[in-house]
């Protein structure tokens, strides 16, 4: 690391064109579904068409019948042939493959069938009866904690799940010297991150071996993968899981667990390959990974001068029939829950409800992207309580640059930033004085003009407690969160990466890895190859999530090179008759320093380190290779009364986005005047991947603030079940972004590097709501609930305007 | 199982025979007969428009289309567009201007830019290129880049004056 931050980076910063790319623009992605295996049959899943009943019998006989159906399994099967699924969940909430003796939402799985295609799969699923009775579903999560509601887990006693108060520094006597207080109710839906290409997987059985391949487009959590054999009860040593490209996940592949796992049982039960991938509405009713849906009331403090004190949080999360990841997105919330303002003391309720809906997962922002809506929308009601403009309310609480590292409340650390810097390149990137002076302009003549800003954080690269802390005695205290890399020098002198997860969902590893490679050894990028380890060879990685990969790949590239380069130099000093010391990297060689003419290429070494062995050192093996596994760099335990929640989250960029709107009050339809957007996550290692993501991210946001809800009716049913209920933005409904950088390296991270895979939906929601309701200030509109649909907009100004249209 | 039909449908300037049953789709026929796996299934829903191929030069959601439907007809899928191995100039723009992320669209929205050019040549405004694009989602770019390349991919492909 030394060595690189002295000079000038040469690929780390560059905006190459991506490595991954070229397979994909010619459709030769081989993701899941583009993948056969010889004799490989096909699911299909049977679901449940209520939210809540009673399973009493199901007959699978004309299913069975009906030729080209190899296998019809169900939830007796499951029973006897497996474990529940993994959960982080504390107390008895167990989620089977297949339910077993009852359903707890609408889509849950039922009965699998293996048949010879997918046609045939579907028929015979059209054939499996099952008796039912119906149980009263409870969807409302106020409903469901309510005395006597119909329960979802009756083990559990009661359909809360999780409650408790944090309290972190003297809140009470914050609000009480406070001059002000603004409280508010504040409703974010549930949404998904609903990625083109659904999961999929295929399980191949080896009977003679034992051994359990799986294909599949999600392999996170290498060390974790012991958890997907317990459930199928086999040997975790036999269990080999082949990650495949992955057509957009955005968190909703992350630890993706139920469909491999699928995949892998038929294949076990059906005695040949099996794929199964699901359909669009297996996907919307079952992937386990909808977004947080929550209810807030929120108290924020502050004195007449506009210094923000104090925060009150009270939340009631409906997380769904299951918690397969506890309470993790509020962790999430916690790493930066004030925002990047100086308040000073923070009360978080979570209360944890289950439904009878299909179970919350990740999705872009993990439940921090809620908490930056959340809070944004308070600081907005304190500027106009106050009369003051809104991005100089954000000046002047915000975290100043010399107070670095930062700790905020609830314990976790703020590494580096410089947020007015941030701030004053946006508004001028914006223009805000001009969008100012036209709001005001049209405002006289009438029409509806609104600025929008938010100022919030993007916390980067998790460790692991965020899962448990929760909790006084959690079931799986986990504190490891690493990432690996192999570099292997090929007798050629050519490099070959391997990653150690799946990496590849639409974001950029390949080329994040080529990159970092090149700048180590300086050697020309076409020289690199990157590949992806199976399970079984795996060392322990993590993969994508919580905008981590780039941080922590680059840590465990940086580990390997260096023992790489290591040997390497012992190698050239031995045949040039030098001091390693005295060597340096330069343009695909190893050359004496000061003396440039003195230098073997990497491949005259690589060479001799495959077939040379005499001409090698004594203590040096034959070949040319490292690994190195790169553990969360900081990361350290919660306290034991949890009043200080360690440091969990650290790397923490910050953005501002500012949105220009016109609202036509008679529609409720609106036009965006200008979008700009300025990003710090640290070093930037390529611009214009970046770019992309917080392009599409924002775009993301602004499909959860105005289209997307998954809605459930009173009996649970789901109202939105494809594209043409659930609106995914097209290229028409979203803006034009304009988008600059500020770089504020982060000191605990390889090159400085913080994470930046999600800001651009951490974001959007505060901006597009700030602006449209600063649009519908002649109405004193104040916007508590999204998604905020043209209807809503026209409902709110009739109120406004005293029922008359 | 339902009585198969004879078909010759021309993919990619290739003339295939085949007997498929009356439901196949023409999305499935491409992806499991004739193993041109470069046609994606969003949603199979006719919405998303990830399975878009050209028949006779026409933008078609080949989920929505039998395979019985394209007897008698010509189909270009991405595989087609540039099948000596060079990219094709849409193909080049999409990836020098970062038009895609997972790629699981860019199939779909390669052939739909591509049917765009032969009506505008000059790709026309931004507004025109979005609804031109407009029934093809895309969950990872935001659509800015894919704008920006099909206007890039016009400047490349207009004739030399």
């Amino acid at each position: 690391m030394a060595e690189v931050a002295t000079k000038r980076p040469r690929w780390i910063g560059k905006s190459m064109p991506r490595v991954e790319d070229l397979r994909f623009l010619r459709g030769k992605g081989r993701y899941i579904d583009d993948l056969k295996l010889p004799n490989m049959a096909h699911a299909a899943i049977l679901r449940s068409p209520y939210a809540h009943a009673r399973i009493v019998r199901i007959d699978t006989s004309a299913a069975e019948r009906l030729p080209g159906v190899y296998k019809v399994v169900t939830g007796k099967d499951v029973a006897e042939r497996m474990n529940p699924l993994p959960t982080f969940a504390v107390g008895p909430i167990y989620q089977h493959l297949l339910a077993v003796d009852k359903v707890r939402y609408a889509g849950e799985a039922v009965a699998a069938v293996v048949a010879e295609n997918r046609y045939i799969a579907e028929d015979a699923c059209d054939l499996i009866e099952v008796e039912y009775e119906p149980l009263p579903p409870v969807v409302d999560p106020f409903e469901a904690m309510e005395p006597g509601a119909p329960l979802v887990h009756e083990a559990l006693g009661s359909n809360i799940a999780y409650s408790r108060t944090f309290t972190f520094g003297d809140v009470e006597g914050d609000f009480a010297n406070a001059d002000h207080v603004v409280s508010a109710r504040l409703r974010w839906p549930r949404s998904s991150a609903m990625p083109m290409e659904t999961n999929g997987a295929i399980g191949d059985y080896d009977e003679g071996t034992g051994t359990l391949t799986i294909y599949a487009n999600s392999m996170n959590f290498t060390y974790f993968q012991w958890l997907i054999a317990t459930s199928l009860k086999i040997p975790a040593s036999k269990l080999k899981v082949v990650p495949i490209n992955a057509g957009g996940s955005f968190g909703s592949k992350f630890f993706m667990h139920k469909v491999p796992t699928m995949a892998g049982f038929l294949s076990m039960v059906a005695g040949r390959p099996v794929k199964y991938v699901e359909d669009r509405i297996d996907h919307i009713l079952n992937n386990d990974h909808c977004g947080s849906d929550r209810y807030y009331d929120v108290s924020l403090a502050f004195d007449n001068d506009g210094t923000l004190r104090s925060l009150k949080i009270d939340c009631v999360d409906d997380y769904g029939a299951y918690l397969q990841f506890g309470t993790g997105t509020h962790g999430n919330a916690l790493a930066q829950v004030v925002g990047p303002y100086r308040i000073q003391s923070v009360q978080y309720k979570l209360t944890a409800v289950l439904t009878n809906k299909n179970q919350q997962g990740a999705y872009r922002g993990f439940g921090s992207e809620v908490n930056n809506w959340v809070l944004e929308r308070m600081v907005d009601l304190a500027a106009r309580k106050l009369g003051m403009d809104r991005a100089e309310i954000r000046r002047k609480n915000f975290i100043r640059p010399e107070q670095f590292p930062y700790k905020i409340p609830t314990g976790n650390i703020y590494d580096s930033g410089n947020y007015e810097g941030v701030l004053d390149k946006a508004l001028k990137l914006v223009d805000y004085e001009y969008w100012v002076g036209e709001r005001e302009r049209a405002r006289q003549e009438g029409r509806y003009l609104g600025i929008g800003i938010v100022t919030a954080q993007e916390r980067s690269v998790f460790s692991s407690t965020e899962f448990w802390f929760w909790f006084d005695q959690p079931s799986f205290p986990v504190t490891s969160s690493p990432e690996s890399a192999t570099i292997t020098i090929d007798p050629t002198g050519k490099f070959v990466v391997t990653l150690h997860s799946l990496a590849f969902w639409g974001n950029s590893p390949e080329t994040v890895v080529t990159q970092v490679v090149a700048e180590e050894f300086d050697v020309d990028p076409s020289d690199i190859v990157v590949t992806y380890a199976d399970s079984q060879h795996a060392l322990p990685g993590t993969g994508p999530g919580g905008s981590r990969f780039t941080v922590m790949v680059t840590g465990a590239l940086v580990g390997a090179s260096a023992r790489l380069k290591e040997k390497i130099k012992k190698i050239a000093a031995h045949e040039l008759e030098v001091s390693p010391d005295d060597l340096e990297f330069s343009e695909g060689k190893v050359r004496v320093k000061g003396s440039p003419d003195r230098a073997l290429t990497l491949d005259q070494i690589a060479l001799k380190a495959y077939m040379f062995r005499l001409d090698l050192p004594e203590d040096i093996e034959s070949g040319l290779e490292a690994s190195y596994t790169y553990d969360h760099p900081y990361t350290t335990l919660p306290s034991a009364d949890r009043k200080d929640l360690g440091v969990f989250y650290p790397f923490v960029g910050h953005a501002c986005h500012i949105a220009v709107v016109e609202v036509d009050p008679e529609t409720g339809q609106f036009t965006y005047h200008k979008y700009a957007a300025v990003h710090d996550c640290g070093t930037v290692v390529n611009p214009m991947t970046l770019h992309g993501h917080i392009t599409g991210g924002a775009v993301q946001g602004l499909g959860t603030a105005l289209f997307e809800e998954y809605v459930y009716d009173e009996s649970g049913q789901m109202l939105t079940a494809s594209f043409m209920d659930y609106l995914v933005p097209t290229a028409m409904d979203v803006p034009r972004f304009d988008i600059d950088h500020q770089e504020t390296p982060s000191p605990y991270t390889p090159y400085g590097i913080k994470g930046g895979g999600e800001g651009g939906r951490m974001m959007s929601p505060g901006a597009i709501t700030a602006a449209l309701e600063d649009a519908l200030e002649p109405f004193g509109v104040r916007i508590t609930e999204l998604p905020i649909t043209p209807s809503k907009i026209v409902g709110w100004i009739q109120q406004a305007r005293g029922g008359q249209a | 199982m339902a009585e198969k039909h004879a078909i010759t449908v021309t993919v990619n300037g290739r003339l295939y025979r085949a007997e498929v049953e009356p439901r196949r789709t023409l999305a499935d026929f491409l992806r499991e007969d004739l193993n041109l796996v470069g046609t994606h299934l969003g949603c199979e829903h006719g919405v998303c428009g990830n399975c878009t191929v050209l028949v006779d030069g026409k933008s078609t959601r080949s989920c929505l289309m039998f395979a019985v439907q394209a007897d008698g007809r010509e189909v270009l899928t991405v595989e087609g567009l540039a099948p000596n191995g060079d990219l094709h100039p849409l193909q080049r723009a999409f990836w020098e201007h970062h038009a895609l992320q997972c790629g699981f669209c860019t199939p779909a929205m390669l052939l739909t830019a591509y049917e765009y050019l032969t009506t505008r040549p000059d790709a026309g405004t931004d507004e025109e290129i979005r609804e031109a694009i407009s029934g093809v989602l895309c969950r990872c770019t935001g659509y800015q880049n894919i704008v920006t390349a099909i206007r890039a991919a016009a400047k490349q492909m207009a004739p030399s004056p």
